[in-house]
């Protein structure tokens, strides 16, 4: 019996999506698993498939139509079915526009990350609107520059599933490498259990470990969590403009409270000199607002809370859990929470909460002997802090005396399309005056 | 003083501006170009027509001189110095008339003055007619650029003498030393050479025309000494100083060692170009210069809205048809037209010395430094029936293809036409034709285009006639 299909989830976060290409037609037969559309989601451009089987009696939304989760997107059923009571239902219920459709069938099922991306996705840039062009096939011949075919041959990619971009829409080098590379990308996508079969006859994959023959190398296949480190850091190399600022203080006093704190604490959990940086960080970023912020490609963001990344070393690589609203939280709390936090996170038990939402993130490679250091900007936020160990130094007193100094040295990487130097100097110096008078902290 | 109010404004006339001019009105625009000399630019008036009528002239004299070689009888060859000047002067002149004409055609306004920048939206022009105010949603800058010289060494116009003074010589020197082996360098030399004139070339570097790939540097040095120019190359240039009878000029090798003095009637400077900055007021609406060169983004724009700047000015590839390639993005872009950016890694370069030069792409040097897996062909055109029967210098081509998927890297040519034939490989490498396509197309026969076909072949051990 004929059915309305709505639109699935295709990302956990998506409401909407644009559907950029029908890739069956009205009067084709399906099967489930078959690839039927391609849809831009708030993450990436999702494959929409179907899990049952049938023939697509028909398209209800144009290519390029903006659709709301659960609407109705297409009838499936059998040949020569009646479908004109469906056909009205549907329209009303894009017609009515807004109110997902009730008779939305299950989503696709899709998951909350587990253990996946230290952060959110930083949004990604608004795609330029290609012009929308027909298949790059005229007359059943192929529109392609012959590297083009040579490359797909080479990578497995069957032209004709291609959108072409070149002039009158002659699919060129850079198209057929967009697929190969969207091709590798669902899997560092673990976020989504969509079908995973992607608008191309890709080759079987070689095996991905192949120890070198002569024993030279073993290639270990990308881990998800690796491939997701090595995607984001790449990108946030790559796009964000970042400028350090480098400082030290004297760390003599923090050391001195931090004894005085275990001290009182008597045995019962031990704060150490991290979960007070994270408090002095969140106080900073209370003090200077505006090193509480994200770029979100038009418009500037400004938190009003402050939650504090905590860059975690992992065997399996990197996260960053965070201590939400670690301006209002007291000493004891944020280190027990970061206690919590990075035992789970050990134990790959941390919720998807736990590890997103960070606007500002430190790392702290002081434990590891490293003098200092900077650190890739964790996206979208703003700025992260990277700290190093405390140096015991001679240092040269208001007075004019050499004294024995502690000294801890840390450098901010800013985003500088919206910090700029001055605000990131306000905040360090803010930080350091908290951090050199620690009692403020307990304030 | 009087004002105009348009959509753009172009400053400059060359191969930049007046194609931005012309294709603004095209969609529709109103347009005021601003020019303070001759229509056209250095391009049409200074440089490239201008060299090729000469080299043109260079040629007619040497088919004459080996005429006998074709069975031809031709007695008293001679020229007349004045005459080659003024044939190369009236083409430039026709040429500049035919830019007047398609700016009239697209209704653009040409104001004769000097434009500067008053601020963002407006252009004040100084000109015979007084001062004139030109308010413009766009500006764009296209004042191109003019030969620099080294510390030391002054362009006075008689004695040291840029190309412009090259270009209009009222007799033919005897003897010209050339400083600097860049393309304009040696199509001077190779024209004063063609009609006697003792010619040395100074070159830095260690090779003549040291943006080309090695080989063809090489095959120029062997073609040139052949021609009996000489060829002082690995050496730099300490001073001049002029006299009544010509200029003696101290040089020193690269890498250091004795200084040797050279005497010449004249010295040509060709040392590179400096881009037209002053008096533009760019630093008053805050663009920046940069080494002699205006500031622009990767999409021509700067830094100030509305202005844009395209071609020589801005320091890119100092070629007419890069310029003319940018103009086009700009005014389409301003337009509101969808237009692809530039592709500079397309973009075809030609000497017209002789013999030719003519590439596009990465030279095989650039290639491996970029770390891409090639194969290389090569083969010359004097084994072609074509190059035999027009009595030609042989040469040859080179092509680089990608080893994994054929991609065409660069191809290099030296030898007959071969600024035309590079028009093959550049659409090649614009519109991704690679080794296998380029050997499946059939090259007509007899012609100097075989020889791209076989070089495109050699690549994989498959030229027929190697």
């Amino acid at each position: 019996m004929a059915q309305i299909i709505g639109l699935p989830k295709l990302s956990p976060t998506m409401e909407e999506g644009v559907l950029v290409r029908w890739v069956k037609q009205e009067g084709d037969a399906v099967e489930p698993g078959d690839l039927i559309a391609e849809v831009e989601t708030d993450k990436a451009n999702m494959d929409f498939a179907l899990e049952d089987e049938g023939v697509l009696l028909k398209l209800l939304v144009e290519a390029g139509a903006t659709v709301r989760l659960g609407a109705p997107v297409l009838i499936l059923g059998e040949a020569g079915e009646d479908i004109t009571e469906l056909l009205a239902e549907a329209q009303a219920q894009l017609g009515g526009g807004g109110a997902p459709a009730p008779a939305a069938p299950e989503p696709a099922k899709a998951e909350a990350p587990t253990a996946s991306a230290p952060a959110p996705k930083a949004q990604a840039p608004a795609k330029a609107q290609a012009p929308a062009k027909a298949a790059a096939s005229s007359g059943g011949r192929l529109l392609a520059s012959p590297l083009a075919k040579t490359l797909a041959i080479e990578l497995g990619i069957d032209l004709r599933t291609i959108e072409g971009t070149g002039p009158s829409g002659r699919i060129v080098e850079r198209d057929v490498r967009a697929i190969a590379d969207k091709a590798a990308a669902p899997q560092a996508q673990e976020t989504s259990q969509a079908p995973s079969q992607t608008a191309l006859a890709v080759i079987p994959p070689g095996p991905l470990s192949v120890p070198g023959d002569s024993g030279e190398y073993v290639d270990k296949p990308l881990t998800n969590i690796r491939r997701t480190i090595a995607e984001r850091l790449t990108a946030a190399k790559r796009d964000i403009p970042h400028f350090r600022l480098t400082t030290s203080f004297e760390a003599g006093p923090l050391l001195a409270f931090r004894k005085r704190l275990n001290e009182l604490m008597g045995g019962k959990g031990k704060v150490t000199v991290n979960d007070l940086l994270i408090k002095g960080i969140a106080l900073a970023l209370r003090r200077v607002p505006d090193a509480n912020v994200a770029f979100m490609g038009d418009s500037i963001r400004y938190f009003t809370q402050v939650h504090v990344g905590v860059a975690v070393a992992l065997e399996r690589g990197l996260m960053t859990p965070v201590v939400r609203n670690a301006d209002l939280k007291g000493l004891g709390v944020i280190s027990s929470e970061v206690k919590d936090l990075v035992g789970r996170a050990k134990d790959r038990k941390l919720k998807a909460h736990e590890i997103t939402g960070s606007t500002f993130t430190i790392s702290n490679l002081g434990m590891f002997g490293i003098d200092h250091f900077d650190a890739i900007i964790n996206p979208p936020e703003g700025a992260i802090l990277a700290v190093g160990r405390i140096v015991k130094q001679p240092i040269i007193d208001d007075d004019g005396k050499i004294g024995l100094g502690q000294r801890m040295s840390m450098t901010m990487s800013c985003d500088h399309r919206v910090i700029d130097g001055a605000v990131g100097a306000r905040f360090l110096d803010e930080l350091v005056e908290l951090l050199e008078s620690p009692e403020s902290l307990a304030l | 003083m009087s004002s105009i109010t348009c959509d753009l404004c172009v400053i400059g006339s060359g191969p930049g501006g007046y194609v931005a001019a012309i294709r603004a009105a095209q969609r529709g625009l109103s347009v005021v170009c601003v020019e303070r000399e001759e229509l056209g630019g250095i391009c049409l008036n200074w440089g490239c027509i201008p060299t090729k009528a000469l080299l043109r002239s260079a040629e007619v004299l040497e088919t004459c001189q080996r005429a006998d070689e074709f069975g031809i009888t031709v007695e008293n060859v001679g020229f007349d110095f004045d005459a080659i000047i003024k044939r190369s002067r009236g083409i430039s002149a026709k040429i500049s008339k035919g830019v007047a004409y398609l700016l009239k055609k697209n209704k653009i306004q040409h104001v004769k003055g000097t434009g500067k920048l008053a601020g963002a939206g407006m252009v004040k022009v100084t000109g015979d007619d007084g001062e004139q105010t030109i308010t413009a949603k766009d500006i764009i800058v296209a004042t191109g650029a003019r030969a620099r010289s080294l510390p030391g060494i002054e362009v006075d116009g008689d004695r040291i003498i840029a190309y412009r003074e090259a270009l209009t010589l009222k007799n033919r020197p005897d003897s010209l030393i050339i400083l600097g082996a860049g393309a304009i360098g040696v199509e001077f030399a190779s024209f004063y050479r063609s009609l006697g004139t003792e010619v040395t070339i100074i070159e830095y570097q260690d090779r003549l025309v040291p943006n080309e790939d090695a080989e063809i540097s090489a095959e120029l040095l062997r073609a040139y000494k052949k021609r009996g120019i000489k060829i002082k190359t690995s050496f730099g240039v300490t001073g001049a100083t002029t006299s009544e009878s010509g200029v003696s000029v101290q040089i020193e090798p690269a890498g250091g060692g004795e200084a040797q003095t050279l005497e010449a009637d004249k010295l040509l400077v060709s040392v590179g170009i400096t881009g037209n900055v002053e008096n533009l007021g760019l630093e008053d609406v805050g663009i920046d210069v940069e080494r002699g060169f205006m500031k622009v983004g990767p999409d021509l724009r700067t830094c100030v809205d509305g202005i844009w700047g395209i071609g020589d000015v801005t320091g890119g590839i100092a070629l007419a048809h890069v310029a003319s390639a940018e103009a086009v993005y700009v005014a389409e872009t301003i337009a509101g037209h969808h237009a692809e950016p530039v592709d500079y890694s397309t973009v075809p370069a030609c000497t017209y010395c002789h013999p030719e030069i003519a590439s596009v792409g990465l030279s095989e040097e650039a290639a491996k430094t970029e770390g891409i897996a090639i194969k290389v062909g090569r083969f010359p055109f004097g084994p072609l029936g074509k190059t035999m029967a027009a009595g030609e210098y042989p040469g040859f081509a080179k092509f680089i293809w990608r080893e994994d998927n054929g991609a065409l890297v660069g191809a290099h040519l030296i030898g007959p036409a071969v600024t035309d034939l590079i028009a093959e490989p550049t659409l090649a490498k614009s519109t991704e034709v690679n080794a296998e396509s380029l050997i499946n197309t059939i090259h007509a026969h007899p012609t100097f285009a075989e020889a791209l076909k076989e070089a495109a072949e050699d690549a994989y051990g498959l030229a027929i006639h190697k």
